[in-house]
């Protein structure tokens, strides 16, 4: 692929190029981004671009074209640039205009400041992160594509930096860097390696070697991969915080970027009066390149999943889409039996927990989030490591999740909230800072008796406005800010859950195994990768199909309201309505179908009959519980 | 004096110009040595500067010229830039330099224009003064202005002002500067920093020529404030670099002093000469040859006779408010200056007025490239606090401009339909369905009454804020409605009793780490002033924290007395201003039954469990409960369904904008203040002679004083929505439908089926008192009845009680009746045993 060299290896060449061409017209910003939007259009062009997500940064060739696929984790102050200037040869004092846009420093040579060809331009900065809780199986390493793709723009060769100043910033960073990227990547691709669909490491489990003096701020602890600062130099008013994005940009890891660590050589190179900036403000918004590399977008693409297994623009490949949805049923049929087998024989368990694997909020009606569906299975035992391993299994089976364990430590300590750190000027991420379509899986088990303080109320009740409302109130210290999301939480306890949630179903095992543990794990053993890859596939789509209701069915639920109620105006309220229209727009996608049916309602109703009878039963075994 | 010989010169013949006006024109009356230097600092050193968008010509300024300041000294202005000096340009005479090409050509005629601008300082200073002495807006709304004439010129009274208070400085409103003369304005705004000094010159001619034996600290500076191109932090781009521009944010962080060298003072250490030099952009020149004895490397900095300025940073974050969704908002770096210094502090809300400025980052000298981008910051001129004018009235002015015309004549159209009433409330919260007069009473709290202030006759405040109170089964969609009102309002805020303390509700004190600042942090309540505060949860929250309300929902205010022991501390450091917090908030609550259902045999007190002391202080109390009726299933099915299946756009056709309706409710509560007309009054009377009357009937009292109050704010809230400036009958009869409707659902007593308001003022029932009274009669009777027996069994007497009474008796009215015989001193029980005394 000879043509993908220059634009991939030296997109600025490009860009310098066109900005020559136009003599100085403002057309050209516009000619820069249409030609690398061609350039991606191209069928798989895409994947021949390295990824920031699988590469180790040392790998990747500075100033390259470099793709990532994060999650906008904060949002700086946009700054002013130059977009052109000029600079001035001493030796011959001729001046040369040139292009700003995209780089972080200027090129060689005296910069003119008093130069009328000047252009001031603006640009919006974003802190982007990994999507929070990726799960392991989902990495384009293992999409196999990344690996063939140029091998040209990352053979295994460090860019030599050629600054005096190479030593002395490395130094500082030494520390760092060895349990920065290369090392932290390398476990990873090892695993990657072998298959990890058998091995199920707990992604969250206490992995606190990341020990680096500097935060990469990443919302759940334990996480590890690159950050960055993705440079927007279009439309990032159309950005919102925690969006999925997949950017592609020139790659900047320029050494002189880097803040200077040493706090005694700031005070000596920095007029006090100059520092605008605290140290802490410097450290989060200038951290070492090396760490933080910086991207300059030249496309960006919103992500509607970040499911490696499909598409990314599934509702345009028509052709995908039938071909999946002629399989569809027979795949839930599999994943139904599969997730029974997991919740011990329980079908019923099963029905809900596929609805709510593929429920989202798909729209809001002034504050009322619709579609979403929290799903609360109780009577989970709670003495054994049954509730981890499922959440395990979940975690194979969506492309991100997370676990919570309630334990009266966690809620009383854990961050829970962002937080604006105003010393830092920067977001400081909480565990509910997700991304949409995470799957948040509480562990209420882990929950024992005891005192709450101050901050376990405030994270209960943060949970409590995440599952009813769905949206968090991010902490700003003078005020509070709403943030929409679209998480879909999963609570497994024993008795029925303290928190709110649209639906419960009490776990009834028809099976008993002696060691859940080994009974699990040999479950998990007999699902081929290729069966997982389906179960991915299908949750995903399921998840993204339209949906409507006609007229007629709309009469016929309005008739069956009015019956019902007519019975026994206590056998159903407006809030049950409310649940079984989801219920029946879930169960309905679920099965492929985009429109709901007579029929279709009629099954939601019986579902929702079974579960509602099976919980009174619970309650009237359980006495005064309340 | 400042001239510094080893600053390289770019062109010769500057050099010349400047020695010409070399000679200061030291004002007459100085007699302070130190003062020269001070004097001309400003415009008189020409240092070569590198500025980010402009190249310098060196001349020396004109602004020095004759100052009739007559000793009183000038004081430098950082924050209008120090360094940056302005040299006139004589358009038609020879260009200074060479390679200038004179800007502003096109200006024909014998004109002097500061470089690059086209500013004449001459007529500047002219139209300046004659906007001074002539300026007259008898509308002026500001508070400021209270004390002044408003026929009169206004700012002729300012500067009357200025020379007995001593206070050296004019703040001027840039809307009155627009007003008279636009193009004035419009090169204050695009060139303040040669602008303003002009006025500054303006305006020292003119005080010390009508006040010519005042005695200032300083000459009098000129601030202007309230640019009309007030924005967004958001909206900031680099074309309003170097111009003047009023940004309204909150305060988060403010730095300790920086003293800031204005001007170095070397003396030679060898012959003692001395000189000054002015310090660019954060770097001295040092002078390497003494220019005096000519030996190299003696000067010598002396500190203390350096000037310094006093100089903060303070961060500003863009206001909540203006903030788009789903981002996070924006911050901007502040630099205050000398006398505004810790005028502001974190947390506060300001405008402020500066000049936004960018700066190339700073070089590190090791490296040859440049970061390509710039550091930008303000340097303020002028503050204004939002919300300290919040303390003293409502911040009208502000939220005036808001509505341009055409969005006013949108909303008058609105207002002038028949039904605006009705498309209003079925515009609140669309998706939560039906209960059309408890979203009436919701609308009418979002306007609320007309503010009247009777201190005077020692009434106090009449509360204008209604409170409303929503009691039913859970899961009616009460925190829903809640929600949705929460997010309408600017000034809303949501707690939940569950997990809200008497503190976070109303002001509290936190210590900075940093700067062990105290900082007052203000609760749900303060924050709400003006505003709406939704509680849900009512009846989860506990008695202490309960307790502040009633001080909020009757007297509007908050002390602060309560919110905390640790406070004692504090006040002194905080005294005066904090004793008393207004919180003129309308409280929205809700409340679930003490059981799970709403038990409709029980009294609302009985059912929900709050003192009626606090019960009596909401205006409207509703039970939001299923009504049960076939009819209404189907039209709930219907909408719910609906909810379902409509898209966006359809939704958004059926029902008022949501933007809409909060600009209507803005616009109202700012601007329609209506006024009893005689009718009104007389139907009000009449309404609440009715109500009486319901009563006295059956021997109870059906209405309080405290009703007639109610009647009143809601009868002001429905003539606002109608943008009404007088309450007419029509409003009345609303209003007492309304309250009607509202007494029937929590009042009615669920033994006698009547409305029965003494179950909310005194938590029980008239005819329940009278039961209770009765079974009480009876009982003793039946003691009497047994003779002489000291003592008598419980169960006995019960049974035997229950026997001779028509009426079932119940424990719980059995018991009460024993209270009230124990309490007459007729009898005790101990366990189980009932002793006669």
């Amino acid at each position: 692929m000879p043509s993908s060299e220059d634009w991939i290896n030296n997109p600025l060449g490009v860009v310098d190029g066109i900005f020559a061409q136009s003599k100085s017209s403002p057309e050209w910003e516009r000619k820069v981004l249409e030609y690398f939007k061609e350039k991606l259009k191209l069928n798989d062009a895409k994947s021949w671009v390295p990824s920031l997500n699988d590469v180790p940064l040392h790998y990747l060739k500075p100033n390259s074209l470099v793709k990532f696929r994060c999650m906008v984790q904060d949002m700086f102050d946009p700054e002013f640039f130059m977009g052109a200037y000029e600079t001035v040869d001493p030796s011959t004092n001729s001046k040369e205009l040139r292009c700003g846009k995209y780089k972080d420093v200027t090129d060689c040579g005296q910069v003119d400041f008093n130069s009328r060809n000047i252009v001031t331009s603006e640009r919006q900065t974003f802190y982007c992160v990994p999507i929070p809780g990726e799960s392991q199986w989902n990495s384009y390493a293992c999409s196999s594509q990344a690996r063939v793709v140029p091998s040209t723009s990352y053979t295994p060769h460090r860019h030599k930096r050629s600054y005096e100043e190479d030593d002395d910033m490395d130094m500082p960073h030494q520390k760092e860097s060895s349990s920065g990227p290369q090392n932290l990547l390398d476990p990873r691709r090892n695993v990657d390696s072998k298959r990890l669909e058998t091995e199920a490491p707990c992604q969250n489990a206490s992995s606190s070697h990341c020990s680096s003096n500097l935060d990469l701020n990443f919302p759940l602890p334990g996480e590890r991969g690159p950050a960055c600062l993705v440079k927007v130099y279009e439309e990032w008013d159309s950005f919102r915080l925690n969006d999925m994005l997949e950017v592609f940009g020139v790659l900047s890891v320029d050494p002189a970027l880097s803040f200077i660590a040493d706090d005694k050589e700031v005070s000596s190179l920095l007029d006090p009066t100059d520092t605008m900036e605290t140290a802490e403000e410097q450290r989060a918004h200038s951290p070492p390149a090396s760490l933080v590399p910086r991207l300059h977008v030249l496309y960006a693409q919103p992500l509607q999943h970040n499911n490696p297994l499909l598409p990314s623009a599934i509702s345009e490949d028509k052709a995908f889409l039938s071909g999946f949805l002629s399989e569809l049923n027979s795949v839930r049929g599999e994943l139904l039996t599969y997730l029974s087998h997991v919740l011990l024989g329980d079908a019923l368990a099963a029905e809900y927990l596929i609805l709510h694997l593929i429920s989202s909020v798909y729209a809001r009606r002034d504050v009322l989030p619709l579609g979403k569906f929290t799903l609360n299975i109780s009577g989970c035992p709670h003495n054994s490591s049954y509730t981890e391993q499922l959440c395990q299994i979940i975690q194979h089976l969506m492309p991100s999740s997370y676990r919570l364990c309630m334990s009266l430590h966690n809620m009383n300590n854990l961050p829970m909230v962002p937080r604006k750190d105003y010393t830092a000027n920067r977001l400081v991420g909480g565990i509910l800072q997700l991304a949409s379509n995470t799957s948040l899986f509480l562990d209420e088990t882990q929950l024992e008796q005891g005192q709450l303080d101050a901050t376990g109320v405030r994270n209960i009740t943060a949970l409590g406005n995440l599952i009813s409302w769905q949206k968090v109130d991010y902490d700003f210290s003078y005020h509070q800010m709403e943030f929409p999301c679209n998480i879909n939480v999963l609570i497994a306890s024993e008795g029925r859950s303290l928190l709110p949630c649209d639906s419960q179903v009490h776990l009834r095992p028809t099976v008993s195994p002696p060691n859940v543990e080994e009974y699990l794990k040999a479950i998990q053993l007999a699902q081929l990768p290729s069966h997982l890859n389906k179960y991915r596939v299908y949750l995903t789509v399921a998840r993204l199909l339209d949906y409507s209701i006609s007229e007629q069915v709309t009469k016929a639920v309005e008739e069956d309201f009015v019956e019902m109620r007519k019975d026994n105006p206590q056998s159903i309220s407006a809030e049950d309505l409310h649940r079984m229209l989801v219920v029946a727009r879930l169960l309905s996608l679920s099965y492929g179908q985009t429109t709901l049916s007579r029929d279709g309602w009629i099954k939601a109703k019986q579902l929702e009959m079974v579960r509602t009878s099976r919980t009174q039963q619970q309650e009237c075994v359980n006495g005064n519980e309340p | 004096a400042s001239e510094d010989p080893l600053t390289p010169r770019p062109h010769g013949a500057q050099e010349s110009s400047t020695g010409e006006l070399q000679p200061l024109p030291t004002s007459p009356g100085t007699d302070l040595q130190s003062l020269a230097p001070q004097d001309t600092s400003l415009f008189s050193s020409p240092v070569p500067r590198r500025s980010v968008s402009q190249s310098e010509v060196d001349a020396s300024s004109p602004l020095i010229y004759d100052t009739p300041s007559r000793g009183t000294p000038a004081r430098q202005r950082p924050d209008l830039g120090s360094v940056r000096k302005a040299p006139q340009v004589d358009l038609c005479s020879e260009p200074p330099s060479g390679d200038v090409t004179a800007p502003s050509e096109q200006n024909a005629g014998q004109k002097l224009v500061i470089w690059g601008t086209d500013v004449n300082v001459g007529t500047c200073k002219e139209k300046f003064q004659r906007f001074l002495q002539q300026f007259i807006d008898p509308t002026s709304r500001e508070g400021e202005n209270v004390s002044l004439d408003l026929n009169e010129p206004l700012y002729m009274q300012k500067l009357d002002e200025i020379s007995v208070v001593g206070e050296p400085v004019l703040n001027v409103n840039c809307g009155h500067v627009q007003a008279f003369d636009a193009d004035l304005y419009r090169q204050l705004i695009c060139y303040p920093q040669e602008v303003i000094p002009t006025f500054d010159m303006a305006v020292n001619e003119l005080f010390f020529d009508r006040f010519p034996d005042s005695i200032l600290e300083h000459q009098i500076q000129v601030r202007p404030y309230s640019a009309l191109k007030t924005r967004n932090m958001r909206s900031l781009n680099p074309e309003d670099i170097d111009q003047l521009i009023t940004i309204s944010g909150m305060v988060i962080r403010t730095s300790q002093l920086i003293p800031e060298m204005q001007e170095a003072f070397f003396r030679c250490q060898v012959c003692a000469f001395s000189t000054q030099v002015e310090v660019d952009r954060g770097r001295i020149a040092e002078p390497a040859v003494c220019r005096n004895c000519n030996t190299t490397h003696s000067m010598a900095l002396v500190h203390n006779r350096s000037v310094f300025s006093d100089k903060q940073m303070i961060k500003l974050q863009e206001s909540p408010e203006d903030m788009p969704a789903g981002q996070t908002p924006h911050t901007t770096v502040v630099y205050a200056h000398n006398d505004l210094v810790d005028k502001v502090q974190p947390g506060d809300r300001v405008n402020i007025t500066g000049i936004y400025r960018a700066a190339p980052m700073r070089v590190n000298p090791r490296q040859s490239q440049v970061k390509s981008v710039y550091r930008t910051h303000f340097d303020a001129i002028h503050f204004r606090k939002t919300d300290e004018r919040r303390l003293h009235g409502l911040d009208e002015e502000n939220e005036q401009r808001l509505f341009t015309e055409e969005r006013v004549a949108t909303l008058r159209e609105l207002a002038a339909k028949p039904d605006v009433y009705e498309r209003l409330s079925s515009a609140l919260a669309p998706s939560i369905y039906e209960h059309e007069d408890i979203k009436k009473g919701i609308l009418l709290q979002l306007f609320g009454g007309t503010r009247k202030d009777f201190s005077q006759t020692g009434r106090g405040n009449f509360r204008a804020e209604i409170n409303i109170l929503l009691c039913g089964d859970p899961g009616t969609s009460k925190s829903q409605l809640l929600q949705y009102v929460f997010n309408l309002v600017p000034r809303g805020q949501y707690t939940s009793g569950k997990g809200s303390s008497a503190v976070g509700l109303t002001a509290y004190v936190t210590k900075d780490p940093e700067t062990r600042q105290l900082v007052l942090q203000t609760g749900a309540l303060v924050l709400s002033d003006n505003g709406i505060c939704c509680i849900d949860e009512f009846d989860k929250m506990s008695d202490n924290t309960r307790s502040v309300l009633h001080e909020v929902m009757e007297q509007q205010t908050l002390s602060i007395a309560k919110a905390g022991a640790h406070w004692h501390k504090t006040c002194t450091a905080l005294a005066g201003i904090i004793c008393q917090l207004n919180a003129r908030t309308s409280i929205l609550a809700a409340a679930n039954p003490v059981e799970s259902q709403w038990n409709p045999k029980k009294t609302t007190i009985e059912n929900i469990q709050l003192p009626h002391t606090l019960l009596s202080r909401f205006d409207l109390i509703f039970l939001m409960l299923d009504p049960q009726d076939e009819a209404y299933d189907r039209r709930l099915a219907h909408h719910l369904v609906a909810l379902y299946y409509q898209s966006e756009e359809q939704v958004e056709e059926e029902y008022l904008d949501m933007a809409v309706l909060k600009d209507y409710i803005a616009y109202a509560r700012t601007c329609v203040s209506p006024r009893l007309s005689e009718e009104a009054s007389q139907a009000l009377i009449e309404a609440y002679v009715d109500m009486r009357k319901i009563g006295s009937g059956r021997g109870m009292v059906s209405a309080y004083p405290r009703q007639l109050e109610s009647l009143i704010r809601l009868a002001e809230a429905h003539a606002k929505v109608r943008f009404s400036d007088k309450v007419e009958t029509i409003d009345v009869e609303e209003a007492k439908r309304l309250h009607r409707e509202a007494l029937k659902q929590s009042a009615t007593d669920p033994r006698t089926g009547f409305v029965d308001i003494s179950i909310l003022t005194t938590g029980m029932s008239a005819t329940a008192r009278k039961r209770k009274e009765e079974v009480a009669q009876a009982l003793k009777k039946l003691i009497q009845l047994k003779g002489k027996t000291p003592a008598l069994k419980y169960q006995q007497l019960f049974d035997d009680l229950r026997a001779q009474s028509e009426a079932a008796i119940t424990k719980d009215m059995f018991d009460e009746a024993l209270r009230a015989l124990a309490d007459e001193d007729y009898l005790t029980v101990t366990g189980k045993t009932v002793r006669l005394l």
